[in-house]
């Protein structure tokens, strides 16, 4: 009898004991698009070291793949029934996620949008994320004065139609290059008379290879091509090599993965707009544990910063050497 | 036998996919005047040649009736392992290679086994192995691409002139392929058995045809194709790529039904599969040429893929 109220009483203490602490040590989740993109896994990274340095918990999720809208919203409940306050997330579907989110919210829970934003952007209480049209704007620069007195034959190699990241990065592009363009909060991507072909890459190295050869058929006077991201630009220098035009030809591109960097050492792509998963991932665990401290939430969108990568400066555009890049990089050196 | 079988095939459904094929080759030449440019022509078969030859093992699963979902992501596991290989582990190119199709040839045989020995349906089965080699491929790969590849790894990728015009040898290996392929299900007995299981399989077990075998070796086949289908893709795109293989199992499927091969097995023409897989290239780079947005072709594919396999189910309550 004796036996057993001890162990009944050792049991509460464990449990009181794990409750206290649970308490005091904040919980937070993150929720990337994937578990497996070397962005994502750098996220996590970041997310991991803030985590164990400010002493919280954290939980991480995925979607199964990209676009997989219930995969995040599952991982989302799971997170709060274990107790997360902060949940921090990359929504797969911008608009989609809405509804979910407004849950988490209405319970208490700061929900912070990292990389890229919701549909509205105030579905979250604050965005930690790239400025996609300045990524954009910083390439556009680099490659008019880069070009020189060369003619602007311009392809852009785009990401699919209706992605937010995917018009402001096209149209900071054009805006940068001295073209008329929309404006950061449209959606459409521009039009110019410059931009002799315009294709979508889906972000993918195989299928931007594919869109460049043909856009190269209808357009081969070609003397700048824009892409969405690094491995839409390796397809696109491929393409080129192979049309025997990868000399003459200028690509940029966004993203500042290890491998793009690489590819900008190697002449492959001029110059790239670098962004930083490791800072957003960070950022969003400090604010969470600032918000179960103080109870302070953060709100509306902050820069993570972007920087322009390239191997051969030009005059009149910042930009930092390859081995900058190199250092900042994600992905495998 | 043979000639028992080609009668009936449905004029429609062998006729309907070339005519397809012209009448969106003739129209596309009315926009633009460089589509009707050998170069161009060539530039779309190397386009299509990875699902093309991927499209040839489905087309030999479909005969049988069956499916197999897992194609693309066998083929990009295929190609992790021939370049991981060739460069981490510093294999000579060829035995590289022939590991790379011997993964790819192992996943057949162990959807094979699974069709045939526990007789689980080929969609559930494919459906696993599906998923199964894409989490082999994203962890032995670390989702890292996987570059500076030897050259002997991208030769398929290189060409050489006919006239004015470059041809990758990718192409030329796709077309041989898809040769032998319609030698062997026209000519030789294996290939009769091949539309006989998928016709009747317990006629056909019941006249002596070892049913169990020809399935099994018909997914065996098929992961020989999709390895073959792996070391086009790294040669195309120079790399080997963890995200590769997302799209093309369906991709696949939509050339074989497009070209006229019935999903209830039995009957189709091989020859249908490569018009099947060339049409969907073909309005790729026609409306990219046009200046159209691409997915418009992705509209123009799901319309075609209903009126193919419409065609398909009219023509055998005709021939009941």
């Amino acid at each position: 009898m004796l036996q057993a109220t001890r162990i009944a009483l050792a049991a509460a203490l464990v449990a009181f004991g794990g409750a206290a602490v649970a308490q005091n040590q904040p919980v937070i989740g993150l929720i990337t698009k994937t578990e497996t993109n070397p962005f994502f896994v750098k996220m996590k990274e970041g997310a991991a070291e803030a985590a164990k340095a400010k002493g919280a918990k954290l939980l991480t999720g995925a979607g199964k793949a990209d676009g997989d809208n219930a995969g995040q919203v599952t991982a989302m409940e799971n997170m709060i029934a274990a107790g997360a306050k902060t949940i921090l997330i990359t929504p797969s579907d911008s608009k989609a996620i809405v509804p979910a989110i407004k849950k988490a919210r209405d319970k208490g829970v700061l929900v912070i949008a990292l990389d890229s934003p919701t549909d509205p952007a105030d579905a979250t209480d604050a965005l930690f994320a790239t400025d996609n049209y300045k990524a954009g704007v910083l390439i556009g620069q680099y490659a008019k004065a880069a070009l020189g007195g060369k003619p602007a034959k311009i392809v852009t190699l785009d990401l699919f139609p209706g992605h937010p990241v995917g018009a402001q990065r096209h149209n900071g592009f054009l805006k940068g290059f001295g073209l008329a363009a929309p404006d950061a909060k449209s959606n459409e991507l521009g039009k110019a008379p410059e931009v002799v072909c315009m294709a979508d890459s889906f972000g993918d190295q195989a299928k931007g290879q594919t869109a460049m050869e043909n856009c190269l058929q209808k357009s081969p006077e070609v003397t700048v091509v824009y892409t969405i991201n690094e491995p839409a630009a390796a397809g696109a220098f491929n393409a080129l090599k192979k049309a025997g035009k990868d000399k003459g030809v200028l690509i940029v591109s966004v993203d500042g993965g290890c491998q793009g960097i690489k590819d900008v050492g190697d002449g492959k792509i001029a110059a790239t707009s670098q962004q930083y998963p490791l800072k957003m991932a960070a950022m969003g665990v400090e604010a969470g544990v600032e918000y179960a401290k103080s109870g302070k939430k953060p709100s509306g969108y902050t820069d993570t910063g972007v920087t322009l990568i390239a191997a051969t400066p030009v005059a009149g555009v910042e930009s930092k050497d390859v081995k900058t890049g190199t250092d900042l990089c994600w992905g495998k050196k | 036998m043979s000639s028992s079988f080609k009668d009936k095939l449905p004029p429609l459904g062998t006729l309907g996919p070339f005519i397809a094929l012209l009448v969106a080759c003739a129209f596309f030449a009315t926009q633009n005047e460089r589509f009707l440019s050998g170069g161009n022509f060539s530039l779309i078969l190397q386009q299509v040649a990875v699902v093309g030859v991927i499209a040839i093992g489905q087309t030999l699963i479909i005969l049988t009736a069956g499916i197999d979902l897992s194609c693309g992501m066998v083929m990009a596991l295929g190609g992790i392992v021939m370049t991981k290989f060739a460069t981490e582990l510093g294999l000579p190119p060829v035995l590289a290679v022939l590991c790379g199709i011997g993964v790819t040839t192992l996943f057949g045989l162990v959807n094979g086994l699974l069709v045939t020995k526990i007789k689980l349906p080929p969609f559930i089965v494919t459906l696993g192995t599906l998923n199964i080699a894409f989490a082999i491929t994203q962890l032995y790969s670390n989702s890292q691409t996987v570059t500076d590849l030897p050259p002997l790894l991208t030769a398929l990728g290189n060409t050489f002139g006919i006239g004015d015009t470059q041809v990758s040898y990718g192409t030329v290996l796709m077309l041989l392929l898809y040769g032998a392929a319609f030698f062997v299900l026209r000519e030789t007995a294996a290939g009769r058995h091949v539309y006989a299981v998928g016709n009747n399989a317990e006629a056909t077990r019941l006249v002596g045809i070892p049913t169990q075998k020809v399935l099994l070796g018909v997914y065996v086949i098929a992961g020989v194709f999709y390895g073959i289908a792996s070391l086009l893709s790294v040669a195309r795109t120079g790399v080997g790529d963890p995200n590769a293989g997302q799209t093309e199992n369906l991709d696949a499927i939509t050339a074989v039904v497009l070209g006229g091969t019935s999903l209830f097995g039995g009957r189709g023409i091989i020859l249908g599969t490569l018009v099947g897989a060339l049409i969907v290239g073909v309005f790729r780079n026609g409306l990219t040429l046009m200046g159209v947005s691409s997915i418009y072709q992705v509209l123009v594919t799901g319309i075609l893929v209903i009126l193919a396999v419409a065609a398909d189910q009219l023509s055998r309550k005709g021939a009941r």
